[in-house]
């Protein structure tokens, strides 16, 4: 069988969304950190030391293309995936078993996908751009905690952020064990050990990002 | 067990054959005994409509011992009905309360046209078979029960997995009607065993390629499968199935 034939089978493509969804599960862990360093009150100058070392070491920056990519490949597949596995099923059941047999955010990974995409979009507007802005246009030093005050000033903003992330956790809860399962790691001997640190991932990591927007909207943060 | 008799209310989806769009119709099942189980059921109300002049409701069966795998039916939104490991030739009426509302619907996937009322065309999962759920090596006569050391556990799961009846529920059950429950059990049940082995990367690589073929969607990890599968199959199979699929890809 050829590779093209492996990622154009249904196992294939599921092995590139574990594969993407891990990847982008490693990026939230450092970028929950680096963000976190608003966290110590000290007017962002830790935060905006690492987010500049971030912005201008040239090996994050390529590992910030390998980031889209994966990133493209994960919504891309997901989306496409969506559409196809509607397609198999051009008759509708008229009852359908609701949560007897599955989880609601199990059965919603393409809705809560889409609403993390859209997230993305106006996320990328508000802080990316600038950030690439001043680095290639205009050259100056960019502050991003500052950015990060005037953005979360807006109450519509703060509660955008709030409905992405509530989106982001459920999406991890399932994703992070539905990717060891389509890598093929199910075992008693590891279940219980993914299960939890799945769940503990997935609320911590959730926790830190509902946070930011609301200590700097309510000024906890000066 | 004390015995009652229910009355019921039945909304059946009829449809003439695979060109006909279908629809639903209403039906008194009247003085059923909740020993019943739910075949005897229809053939107590097709008899009804037969003594009428009516068509019967076409619905498949065979053995009504829950091991042949033909009985179907979508009841109330439950593959085979609301008991757990349960076909629908053994879910008994006591699992319904009189004056009780019941949908039955056929397996709906486009894999499985429906053929007549709540008959569906399960040949797609015959098709995975073929190409590759069996061992081509003469054996000969049986073995000696010892001449094949098999572990223990290998030996319960590959049992486990065999025991599939190939019934569709997994497919009906899925919100994308996937089939790699029932790929993964055929897949394992072989992948276990010591005669399974040399074929062992095409057999896989074949059923998948015939499974897609088929037209069945791909695997979202809700678990529904696992939930309504008559024969308690786990998902854990689906993740063997996946990892023989990597390692027949990586094969040299």
């Amino acid at each position: 069988m050829t590779w093209k034939e492996y990622f154009t089978s249904s196992i294939g493509k599921k092995l590139v969304m574990a594969f993407t969804g891990l990847f982008l599960i490693l990026f939230l862990i450092v970028h929950a950190t680096i963000n976190g360093m608003i966290f110590f009150d000290d007017n962002g100058e830790m935060f905006n030391y690492y987010a500049h070392f971030f912005s201008h070491n040239w090996i994050i920056r390529i590992m910030e293309v390998g980031l889209f990519v994966g990133l493209i490949l994960h919504a891309v597949q997901g989306l496409m995936l969506t559409f196809q596995n509607q397609s198999k099923r051009p008759v509708k059941y008229a009852v359908n078993p609701g949560n007897a047999t599955s989880k609601w955010y199990s059965r919603s990974m393409g809705i809560l996908g889409s609403l993390l995409l859209i997230f993305l979009i106006i996320h990328l507007r508000h802080f990316w751009i600038g950030t690439k802005a001043s680095l290639y246009i205009t050259g100056e030093e960019h502050n991003l905690f500052e950015e990060m005050k005037i953005v979360f000033s807006e109450l519509w903003v703060v509660v955008f952020y709030s409905v992405g992330v509530i989106s982001l956790c459920w999406h991890l809860i399932h994703g992070f064990k539905s990717a060891f399962q389509s890598i093929g790691i199910n075992s008693p001997k590891y279940n219980g050990m993914i299960q939890t640190v799945g769940i503990a991932y997935s609320l911590i990591i959730c926790f830190a990002f509902l946070m930011m927007p609301v200590a700097l909207h309510l000024g906890w943060i000066q | 067990m004390e015995h009652t008799t229910i009355n019921l209310k039945l909304k059946v989806w009829r449809q003439k054959n695979a060109q006909d769009s279908g629809r639903f119709e209403n039906y008194d099942a009247k003085d059923i005994s909740t020993e019943m189980s739910f075949l005897e059921m229809f053939d107590v109300l097709n008899e009804r409509l037969i003594n009428e002049g009516q068509d019967p409701i076409a619905f498949d069966h065979d053995c009504r011992e829950g091991i042949c795998g033909m009985c179907s039916m979508h009841i109330n939104g439950r593959a085979h009905g609301p008991w757990q490991g349960t076909t629908t030739c053994q879910l008994h009426m006591r699992a319904f309360k009189d004056g009780e509302t019941i949908t039955v619907e056929p397996w709906r996937a486009k894999a499985f046209p429906v053929l007549k009322d709540l008959t569906v065309d399960r040949s797609a999962f015959d098709r995975i078979q073929q190409a590759g759920g069996y061992v081509s090596v003469n054996t000969g006569n049986a073995q000696d029960g010892n001449a094949l050391p098999i572990d223990k556990d290998k030996a319960d799961a590959s049992f486990a997995a065999a025991a599939c009846i190939g019934c569709g529920a997994c497919v009906a059950a899925c919100k994308n009607s996937s089939a790699m429950l029932f790929t993964s059990a055929k897949v394992s049940q072989y992948a276990l065993l010591p005669q399974g082995q040399p074929e062992r990367t095409t057999r896989v690589l074949n059923m998948v390629a015939q499974m897609d073929k088929e037209g069945f969607g791909a695997c979202t990890n809700t678990g529904a499968c696992e939930a309504e599968c008559p024969k308690e199959i786990s998902i854990s199979n689906i993740a063997r199935l996946n990892r023989e699929y990597l390692s027949a890809q990586l094969s040299l």
